[in-house]
């Protein structure tokens, strides 16, 4: 194993890891300020990379496309949030997540209905193709890189937000004590909607990004999903640096152990069964991470005790 | 809740021709929801063109979704057969469902003509009288792509495809035939979208070329990041992994690629030229392979019902046999376990006007029967 390989499976790990990130930081924000499990994050992410893929394909532009998945992931959030989700908050969880479910039907027949059951196209923009060679020889693809630096640049930008800014007081006060802020004459109403169209259009943008990597088809959003709230678990439920952290920590322990499992266990065995057991390991490698986090901190590593 | 807003979808998708007290009734349980629709649309869209083009009157089709869920395709099945009486099932697309159903339906006297899936298990021990396969046995493709890296002279394959059993089943088959050695060898998980991983092991490897078997979304996926890595090592795989229903969403990352096919577009007989043709007036698209092997499943089922009824199962068992059909593949026979032997082609995807599409470049094993079917005592 060269050392240029490790290199580019970390930087692999990492890209997977700011893309979950920006999935994880909506839904974090949403159950933790409003208490609310929401399942059709999922979708919003499928709605971004369609309306990308949609508008990319009829104008010829990405950016354009990426406009459009913000704008109509946001659109979307504030649709579901004021109609559907908005009277589910006094319920208990299990309401919320048979609504939410639902909606996840809703959007995924919607979408076949609008769409087609094929799969639709979206390529990386032009400026972005193909590898980009280091010194030393060292190629990673341009788009992954741009990656990175979007979800890197979306990170600083959500810290800021809420440590910065008078809207991320409220937010942090409305995780803390719901009613207090609202006694206090902030219109909760309104802050809740805000926060769900911006995790809405963070799923959309992520959606997007992806969306030229991958096969933008109807129900792409549901393994994700899965992964995203691994995530808010092993992060600590409604903090932004512990969903930056955790989903940093499970885009490299994925990335590594699909690489580094089969490569341990063809040391000691025969290598087409290695191969068979290390993907099966590597396969639940993120969930034994969030088995031992939770050992260890059982509210996640930023969370706050109870 | 997931039951009625589906069932509703699986009520609209219902068809009937119009029924009669002796004609045929056939179930038709595939794929029409999630990420493997398209394959599923493709089979009832060929299957139904076919039915459509007999005039016949006397065929009821009765569609329905199983969700890609093995209990949802054995609930189907059981009204299907005990309620609905259907005398031919079909449809199914995937080999686990497949493995679900067809076992307890052949013996319940019901006749099951597989139009895309193709379990080892079925071609060999087991086999059933009444278990037609009219497309391949799984290994078949991957067979003919082992044979057809030997003839273009790779000796250092990469090869990779999804952890489950016809993943395995693929690597096996291509693993039957090639004869060179393995640059590496990958299993990945069923379902992965982001291929990376992969491809930094295959560019870090001594490889001279990569065989995939990566089906539906994980294909396009894999195809784009490939594309885009610069990683530029000859790409050979499957027909499904290059075939109509997703070169659309690949683009041009898929040009030049081999792939080994029962089935082509272009493939020069009569037959084949009029499906083509009726399909694309039809339905607006080109046909994919799927949309074929659908179609040759209903033209050998009316072949057979021209020359007995379903009743005498016996007699439409034997015309059933007999393929008395004229195939888009051109030749056509069953083997002794009713599986087909049947030329398959290499095939090259190359760009016709603005539309990617594949063209045959050779063929890579003649009148190819499968492995198994000395297993199977029938």
């Amino acid at each position: 194993m060269s050392l240029s390989l490790l290199l580019e499976q970390i930087l692999n790990g990492l890209q997977l890891g700011v893309m979950l990130f920006l999935m994880s930081a909506g839904l974090t924000l949403v159950f933790g300020v409003m208490g609310l499990i929401n399942l059709a994050h999922g979708s919003l992410y499928m709605i971004g990379a369609f309306a990308a893929a949609a508008v990319a394909g009829a104008t010829g532009s990405f950016l354009l496309g990426l406009g459009a998945a913000l704008a109509a992931a946001a659109v979307a959030g504030v649709l579901v949030e004021t109609l559907v989700i908005r009277r589910l908050y006094a319920r208990d969880h299990l309401d919320q997540v048979l609504a939410t479910f639902a909606l996840i039907l809703i959007f995924s027949e919607g979408t076949r209905w609008l769409f087609g059951s094929f799969p639709l196209y979206l390529d990386i923009p032009a400026p972005l193709k193909g590898p980009v060679t280091f010194p030393g020889g060292f190629a990673y693809p341009g788009y992954r890189l741009a990656i990175i630096t979007i979800g890197l640049a979306v990170a600083l930008a959500l810290f800021w937000l809420i440590a910065r800014t008078r809207v991320g007081v409220r937010i942090r006060a409305g995780q803390a004590d719901r009613e207090m802020v609202a006694a206090l004459g902030v219109n909760i109403a309104r802050l809740y909607t805000m926060v769900f169209a911006l995790g809405a259009a963070l799923a959309g943008l992520a959606g997007a990004l992806v969306g030229a990597l991958q096969s933008v088809q109807v129900g792409m959003g549901e393994p994700v999903l899965i992964l995203a709230f691994v995530i808010i678990v092993i992060g600590g439920i409604g903090s932004i640096r512990g969903a930056f952290v955790a989903s940093i920590l499970v885009g490299l322990t994925d990335t590594l152990g699909r690489f580094l499992l089969p490569l341990a266990f063809g040391m000691v065995m025969e290598p087409s069964a290695a191969n068979i057991v290390g993907t099966a390991l590597a396969s639940m490698a993120i969930y034994i991470l969030m088995a031992a986090v939770l050992v260890v901190r059982p509210t996640g590593l930023f969370g706050a005790a109870t | 809740m997931v039951r009625s807003v589906l069932g509703l979808g699986a009520v609209l998708a219902t068809f009937v021709t119009g029924a009669s007290a002796e004609g045929l009734k056939v179930g038709m349980i595939t794929t029409l929801s999630g990420g493997g629709a398209g394959l599923g649309l493709d089979v009832r869209d060929g299957f139904l063109l076919a039915v459509k083009q007999s005039g016949r009157d006397d065929i009821e089709v009765v569609v329905e979704d199983d969700q890609q869920e093995p209990d949802v395709a054995v609930q189907l099945a059981d009204r299907l057969i005990q309620s609905e009486g259907v005398d031919v099932l079909t449809g199914i697309i995937f080999s686990n469902l497949a493995m679900a159903v067809v076992p307890s339906a052949v013996n319940q006297d019901v006749f099951y003509l597989s139009p895309n899936a193709g379990p080892s298990q079925l071609a060999g021990a087991g086999c059933h009288p009444n278990y037609f396969n009219v497309a391949w046995q799984n290994d078949n493709l991957h067979e003919a792509a082992g044979a057809h890296m030997n003839e273009a002279g790779f000796s250092s394959a990469f090869i990779l495809a999804p952890n489950y059993p016809a993943g395995q089943d693929a690597l096996t088959g291509f693993k039957r035939f090639y004869q060179g050695e393995l640059a590496g060898e990958l299993y990945t998980q069923l379902g992965q979208t982001d291929y990376a991983a992969e491809i930094a092991q295959i560019r870090a490897s001594a490889a001279d070329s990569v065989f995939f078997f990566l089906p539906g979304g994980m294909g396009i996926s894999f195809l784009k990041q490939y594309a885009d890595s610069g990683v530029d090592l000859p790409l050979v795989g499957p027909g499904f992994s290059f075939d109509q229903d997703i070169l659309g969403a690949v683009g041009e990352a898929a040009l030049g690629a081999r792939n080994t096919s029962q089935w082509s577009k272009d493939l020069d007989n009569d037959a084949n030229r009029a499906f083509v043709e009726s399909f694309q007036a039809e339905y607006g698209r080109l046909p994919s392979l799927y949309a074929s092997q659908g179609f040759d499943t209903a033209n050998l089922m009316i072949s057979a019902m021209e020359k007995a009824d379903v009743a005498d199962m016996d007699a439409f068992r034997e015309a059933l046999r007999e393929a008395g059909f004229a195939s888009t593949r051109g030749d056509f026979e069953f083997g002794p376990n009713h599986h087909p032997i049947q030329d398959i082609y290499v095939r090259e995807v190359v760009l016709e006007g603005d539309v990617l599409t594949n063209r045959i470049i050779g063929t890579a094993l003649e009148d190819h029967t499968d492995a198994y079917a000395a297993d199977c005592a029938m």
